[in-house]
């Protein structure tokens, strides 16, 4: 086990894996294998760099999800986003990872070739700090991310308006994790047998909203820390619910994750944000109440209210399968254009922008473990 | 951005305006630790946090945090993104356009 030795304590991963493996084969002894989706993009970044799916037995299949917050911002909002930062007196900030997503036409890095004033920030709040010093320019925030940056745009705008900075604005895109998960589950193309719930994300919101898989769609979610010993524990312990015929919310990651999550975060997004009625996912279409949109109270410090964001929509690349890895029904390299036309250098697809994407992940490190695909 | 980093807690600006000084793998920034003061035992100098773009969002042990800097160290680039956006201080003046450059600019004509 190559990759075991790399691990922090490869006596525990192997154990690990022999539990797996004993299990499932218990499980499922026709072979068909059990299907268990990683909702997180770091854990799908881990899988890949640390060989794991080559650790498994072919009972188990690991299915990746679609928690990465910049592969699921569909191209229009991109072309909102460089329409704004096209204004003459705007000043666009972004993380870094959002600069070489593409729109429709073009992405953030070719807007600020030509011209554009777009400038990289580490924080929402090196945002606000570059309001501050130029107070005669109009300084936009693209905010991006699930519930764990989210917070921090909400405490960045209340800084505004303790602060009285009335030439900051924010154009908000940040999305929940519950809304997608239930979609996934509610998606016919798709059999999953369980879930390994996001770790970062659920420092904030807590499992408790995670009671729903397995009270409503009967399915275990085991909450999980982002080494590849984590994964493998957590999938230790989904099949030890499925052998014990138990289905529930559990943590693995204990270390990070409790039951109710950072209470003061969960209170400042509700002050600040309020749900959107609907927003587009790449991938996934439209999902209602699944995006966080600034509250009546801070319509003023509403990029989408203060500049007429031209709203476009654009339909993904025909050649882009992202939608479908995003939803786990295909794996990236049986995308018709992953690794040809589509590779990190020139993306099509966001989930070959972002680190965290599959298709990323896969390609910087997957090819070279991946084994030939199991027969049948 | 979606993975947090783990930092150390080495100096407080101030309790009051949430400010505070972390340390990462030896390099210093500031950050808000608004969403981590209500943690039982309150937050101190000393203490390891999880740090998500420029806030602390979670208080995690010593052994945790060493635990998963090592880890994220070997992710590689994604670590040196993290790391270098981490230390960078924001453009507050748009490099070769600002006032400072213009003024170089007489200064250099005879």
């Amino acid at each position: 086990m190559r990759f075991v030795d790399e691990y922090r304590d490869p006596a525990a991963a192997r154990l690990a894996v022999a539990e797996i493996e004993t299990l499932a084969s218990r499980l499922v002894p026709s072979g068909e294998p059990l299907k268990f989706m990683e909702v997180c993009g770091g854990h799908t970044h881990t899988i890949y760099k640390h060989g794991i799916e080559n650790l498994l037995p072919s009972t188990v299949e690991l299915v990746h999800g679609p928690g990465c917050p910049v592969c699921v911002i569909p191209m229009g909002r991109v072309d909102d986003a460089i329409a704004v930062a096209k204004r003459p007196n705007v000043i666009f900030t972004s993380f870094g990872d959002m600069m070489r997503v593409p729109g429709g036409s073009g992405n953030l890095l070719e807007a600020k070739a030509q011209g554009a004033d777009v400038r990289m920030v580490y924080s929402p709040l090196d945002a606000l700090r570059i309001a501050e010093a130029n107070p005669d320019r109009e300084v936009v925030f693209f905010a991006v991310g699930f519930e764990t940056t989210a917070p921090s745009t909400a405490v960045t705008l209340l800084k505004a308006r303790e602060r009285g900075v009335t030439n900051f604005s924010v154009f908000c895109n940040h999305v929940t994790i519950v809304p997608p998960l239930k979609a996934i589950l509610e998606s016919p193309d798709l059999r999953l047998d369980g879930f390994i719930g996001p770790g970062h994300v659920s420092t904030v919101i807590g499992n408790r909203p995670y009671r729903f898989v397995p009270g409503t769609y009967g399915k275990p979610l085991v909450t999980a820390g982002f080494e590849p010993l984590d994964i493998l524990q957590a999938l230790v312990m989904l099949l030890r619910q499925l052998t014990e015929g138990r289905c529930e919310v559990e943590n693995q990651y204990t270390r990070a994750v409790t039951d109710g999550g950072n209470r003061k975060a969960l209170e400042i997004l509700s002050q600040v944000f309020e749900l959107r009625p609907h927003f587009e996912w790449r991938g996934l279409g439209f999902i209602s109440q699944s995006a966080l949109k600034l509250s009546p109270e801070f319509a003023d410090l509403d990029a989408e209210l203060r500049f007429a964001v031209p709203g476009v929509r654009v339909a993904d690349p025909k050649a882009c399968q992202c939608g479908e890895v995003l939803k786990g029904v295909i794996k990236p390299w049986e995308c018709k254009v992953f690794g040809t036309a589509c590779t990190p250098e020139t993306p099509i697809g966001t989930c070959m922008v972002s680190s965290e994407g599959a298709c990323a992940a896969y390609y910087n490190y997957g090819r070279l473990t991946k084994i030939p695909v199991k027969s049948a | 951005m979606c993975l947090g980093i783990p930092g150390q807690l080495v100096e407080i600006i101030s309790l009051e305006e949430h400010r505070a000084i972390v340390e990462v793998d030896g390099v210093r920034r500031e950050v808000n630790i608004g969403l981590v003061m209500g943690d039982p035992g309150g937050i101190a100098v000393g203490d390891w946090v999880l740090i998500h773009v420029g806030f602390a969002m979670t208080k995690i042990d010593e052994e945790e945090a060493a635990n998963s800097l090592a880890f994220i160290k070997l992710l590689g680039s994604v670590y040196d993104d993290e790391i270098e956006q981490f230390a960078a201080e924001p453009e507050l003046t748009l490099a070769g356009d600002d006032a400072a450059t213009a003024a170089d600019d007489k200064m250099v004509r005879p």
